[in-house]
């Protein structure tokens, strides 16, 4: 059965303008492959700005929802890249819905069964500790230790853009394997009212 | 001293005490930003008075390099030198977001956003 954390629903993208991209598993190593994380990042803003037409000042507003969007969509992808489940078949995607008043990111893909619980932790620890006190104490652990992932991705998205953030966990079974996925789910809401 | 791909620069200049960054920043963790984060801290090193961070046209960083630069920070704090100034620009929204928290880290550090 799916376990939700945080700020989760799903949505279908019927009737609502979206982008989705699919990274099917390759033998292309990841180091390759880490490129089109910025460039699917880079794309999404991009794409975006046909939505938004103003003035100077949105022209201001817009530079700001651009910079959000290719921020968070990189970090969503780097994270998906760095911890999935290399061992199973199992694409990463991440669809991109736009409405009217917010954005709304998720990104799904497979998850090694043994990481999930940690996972979970870190989850709690976001969601219930003050997000500031939790920054700095992650830079000066960061500091200390020479950790390979910094663990600040989602820290940033809430702390500095104002971010939503939710978890689907769920586990399906493929030709007798069992995959554990996560969806994770990222709300911006919009300063400006977006044309569609 | 220079690093330098088709994606970004990094480089300091010693004559003026400064390391600028330029382009976009996405490397994959701390081993892939060894070198930036090595050559922050030979610069810290050698300039015992002040060092200037200039990030003017660094239009994009990822986590992983927010790290790097907290990390570079904190080693400054540490060694109780040299004062570090920090000047980015507000055509670049991420910076007037992120760069704030440096300061968190160092109160001494300079941050001017032209």
């Amino acid at each position: 059965m799916a376990q939700i954390f945080g700020d989760y629903v799903d949505e279908q993208p019927t009737n609502v303008e979206h982008l989705i991209i699919g990274f099917s598993p390759t033998s292309i190593p990841l180091k390759q492959r880490w490129r089109n994380n910025g460039l699917s990042a880079d794309f999404l803003a991009d794409y975006l700005q046909t939505f938004f037409v103003g003035d100077d000042e949105e022209i201001n507003i817009r530079a700001e929802i651009k910079s959000a969007v290719s921020y968070i969509a990189n970090e969503l992808l780097e994270n998906a890249m760095k911890f999935s489940d290399d061992s199973v078949d199992y694409a990463t995607s991440i669809a991109f819905h736009l409405h009217k008043d917010c954005l709304t990111f998720y990104v799904r893909n497979s998850i090694p069964k043994q990481n999930v619980l940690k996972f979970h932790r870190f989850i709690e620890d976001l969601l219930t500790q003050d997000l500031s006190d939790l920054y700095i104490k992650q830079l000066e652990k960061n500091a200390m230790q020479d950790s390979a992932h910094s663990g600040l991705g989602f820290i940033t998205m809430i702390q500095d853009y104002g971010a939503l953030l939710g978890w689907k966990f769920d586990s399906l079974m493929k030709e007798e394997q069992e995959i554990n996925t996560v969806t994770t789910r990222v709300k911006l809401e919009l300063p400006v009212k977006a044309n569609v | 001293m220079e690093i330098k791909t088709e994606d970004y620069t990094v480089r300091y200049d010693e004559a003026t005490a400064t390391v600028s960054c330029a382009g976009s920043l996405r490397l994959s963790g701390m081993e892939e930003y060894a070198p930036i984060l090595h050559m922050l801290n030979e610069a810290a090193e050698q300039q015992t008075d002040a060092l200037n961070l200039d990030l003017r046209n660094l239009e994009f960083l990822n986590s992983s390099g927010i790290n790097v630069l907290s990390k570079f920070v904190i080693n400054v704090r540490q060694r109780k030198s040299p004062q570090v100034n920090v000047q980015g620009s507000k055509k670049i929204p991420w910076q007037g977001k992120s760069l704030k928290n440096l300061q968190r880290l160092l109160p001494t550090l300079e941050l001017s956003l032209e």
